[in-house]
């Protein structure tokens, strides 16, 4: 049962897929490419590589759903202690371009505890509709609880797509919400938009740590889910005169699963931690040569109103708590500006950082490769360097 | 206390490049390795059944090759590996990964916990786990970045877990049988010992084909996964910077010339 297979009269040897086969399987056999079927992953990287349609994957004819019930662009509006997160109002201005696209509504849907005044602030950023859930049962993000919930409102209404924030909650929940409405959810996209033809969903996402970007689609499930990566998409504007609808939903007792429980949440000195939420990250490496200098990374990030993050090295070197390592094992970040002290720039740490938008490195050692992907380097002592930036910024920020 | 562990075969991200002329992958000396997040998940495992007892299974999806990750559980020490591996799964996306484990785990019943790494490298979802907990009706934790207490003499039993947020942690308690996801700060991996990596290499491994998990053919592989990739490119290139060489007053002066202006 073999689903991918050669065309051996339209197969030239040209060896196009072999390079574009990310798992190694594919080799040349008297000048015609042979799919080695342990290794393929069905990923179709050489299905487009192939300039002569010389590879084709066998697909069981799918029946034509009707999804013309299915409207309205939804967006998850998470929330803590009654303020809801800043990734939601992005979420709000792509979710409104993307219903005009496709000539529908906007809808916001909020959990939580006495939460209802935040109903208008999200039709004031964009939402046409708020579907209000309101609990003390919802006061705490429980995932089971507010999956439960949320799968009951999309059986109801059948929104189009579904986005949420690629936030340590939205992924948590919209994991569990996919699965159980069997549809395609696709992690931390950095571009969406409609393909106005067949009125889909595109979806742009990184992989292999941002080495690759892919576009993804979910033609024949409804809602078409995603997760969208924070500070990629600018934020909709507040506009007082906006009017919508509150629609107002009960949380059944039924819904919550009592197998967890939420017992306490300790916040950490947001100011210096939230490396998500930063517009600018200033981060610190090895060579600040030892914990006490990071207070030289910490000055410079107060002066810039900066979150403070760090390399590998520093973390595991107990320098640093490990909530403020950015890259592979610690946290993707993508602020507007991201400035590198003494870091060497592995790649490691270049896989969560690179696609912030502006990169600025310090370091001593010109071949660093921080300085391949900075957009300004300057190459000197930190210890001389950071002081007379961080002086000269507080001075410029003053004025 | 019997646990099992999920891990995923991954390249070695660190090395995967695109060509910018061909925008093909460049997989010379490309190795395969543990999703490094997994490598926590095996830790936590063996550590939780040194203190509890029970035993450790390590499982993984992927082609018959990704048994060479399963042998390294084992030579870290782990009691047993099954692989999950049949051409029918190639083409799965998160969704019908995460059934087709769900019925792996469902077919060896006999769990107290599912542990996995929070996310892996190549394809960064951090959906899986969730996906797992979900098929399978199991409450879940992820992003749980230490153990706080596990109570196996209360009924039910229960695990108490610290969650790592944007803005700081979170304490659950959750009833067993669960599943959790878990970041590198729950602990420090161990090294093999020269008698596991023994181990390793004669320890018989199960392989499971769909024959033996019996799934719909229409809930795996290309067929059954809701997301389709239809494109894959290499993300536009950054032009070389600017970069500033000599007195640190000077570099420092032309930096906050360039940068003033986006301020």
């Amino acid at each position: 049962m073999s689903k991918i297979r050669v065309i051996k009269d339209k197969c030239t040897g040209c060896g196009l897929c072999i390079k574009a086969c990310p798992v190694d399987a594919i080799k040349l056999i008297d000048k015609k490419a042979v799919i080695d079927l342990d290794k393929c992953t069905l990923c179709k990287a050489c299905l487009q590589s192939c300039k002569f349609d010389a590879i084709q994957i066998k697909t069981l004819e799918k029946k034509v759903k009707d999804f013309s019930n299915y409207k309205g662009v939804w967006v998850f509006a998470e929330n803590s202690e009654g303020v809801i997160s800043p990734v939601v109002f992005e979420l709000l201005n792509k979710a409104r371009q993307l219903a005009d696209d496709l000539d529908t509504e906007v809808a916001a849907i909020l959990l939580g505890e006495d939460i209802e005044p935040k109903a208008e602030e999200l039709i004031q950023r964009g939402a046409d509709k708020v579907y209000l859930v309101e609990s003390k049962d919802l006061k705490h993000y429980i995932s089971e609880n507010y999956t439960a919930k949320i799968v009951e409102l999309i059986k109801k209404y059948k929104p189009q797509i579904l986005l949420a924030g690629a936030t340590t909650t939205g992924r948590s929940l919209v994991s569990r919400v996919a699965v159980n409405c069997y549809t395609g959810l696709t992690a931390d996209c950095t571009g969406l938009e409609i393909d106005k033809e067949k009125k889909i969903l595109v979806q742009t996402r990184p992989a292999f740590g941002g080495n690759i970007m892919a576009q993804i689609i979910s033609p024949d499930f409804r809602p078409q889910m995603a997760t969208v990566r924070h500070k990629v998409m600018p934020e909709a504007q507040p506009d007082s005169l906006r009017k919508g609808e509150i629609i107002r939903e009960n949380f059944d007792s039924k819904n919550i699963d009592k197998r967890i429980k939420f017992l306490d949440f300790i916040k950490e000195d947001v100011s210096t931690v939230n490396l998500a939420e930063a517009d600018i990250i200033v981060s610190g490496g090895r060579g600040l040569g030892g914990p006490e200098n990071f207070k030289i990374i910490e000055e410079l990030a107060k002066s810039l109103d900066a979150a403070v993050g760090s390399s590998r090295a520093c973390v595991d070197a107990g320098w640093i708590p490990y909530s403020h390592q950015v890259g592979q094992t610690g946290r993707t970040v993508c602020p507007k500006i991201y400035i590198a002290c003494g870091i060497s720039g592995q790649i490691q740490h270049l896989v969560g950082m690179q696609s912030s938008d502006l990169i600025i490195a310090i370091n001593k050692d010109p071949e660093a490769p921080i300085f391949k992907i900075a957009d300004y380097g300057i190459v000197g002592d930190l210890f001389k360097v950071i002081p007379l930036f961080a002086k000269q910024l507080k001075e410029l920020l003053n004025r | 206390m019997n646990i099992v562990v999920c891990i995923k075969q991954v390249p070695d991200t660190t090395e995967v490049r695109v060509n910018p002329e061909t925008n093909t992958l460049i997989r010379e000396g490309v190795d395969s390795i543990v999703n490094p997040f997994d490598t926590y998940a095996i830790e936590e495992g063996l550590r939780l059944r040194d203190k509890f007892g029970g035993k450790v299974t390590a499982i993984t999806m992927g082609p018959p090759q990704a048994e060479a990750v399963l042998r390294d559980a084992i030579s870290l020490g782990a009691d047993s590996a099954i692989l999950v591996s049949d051409r029918a799964f190639a083409g799965s996306d998160t969704w019908s990964t995460s059934l087709i484990l769900s019925k792996a785990l469902a077919k060896i019943d006999d769990f107290d916990l599912v542990i996995c790494g929070k996310q892996a490298s190549d394809g960064d979802t951090a959906q899986v786990g969730p996906g797992i907990a979900t098929h399978l009706s199991l409450p879940q934790a992820t992003y749980v970045r230490r153990i706080d207490s596990l109570h196996l003499d209360t009924s039910p039993k229960v695990i108490v877990v610290e969650r790592l947020l944007e803005e700081g942690y979170e304490m659950l308690e959750v009833q067993l049988p669960a599943l959790i996801t878990v970041v590198k700060e729950i602990n420090e991996p161990r090294m093999p010992s020269l008698r596991g990596k023994m181990k390793a290499k004669s320890a018989k491994i199960d392989c499971w084909g769909n024959k033996d998990l019996g799934i719909k053919e229409d809930e795996i592989g290309l067929e059954g996964s809701p997301t389709q990739v239809v494109k894959i490119f290499s993300p536009p290139k950054k032009e070389g910077g600017k970069i500033f060489k000599g007195e640190p007053a000077e570099t420092v002066e032309k930096l906050v010339k360039e940068i003033k202006d986006i301020l």
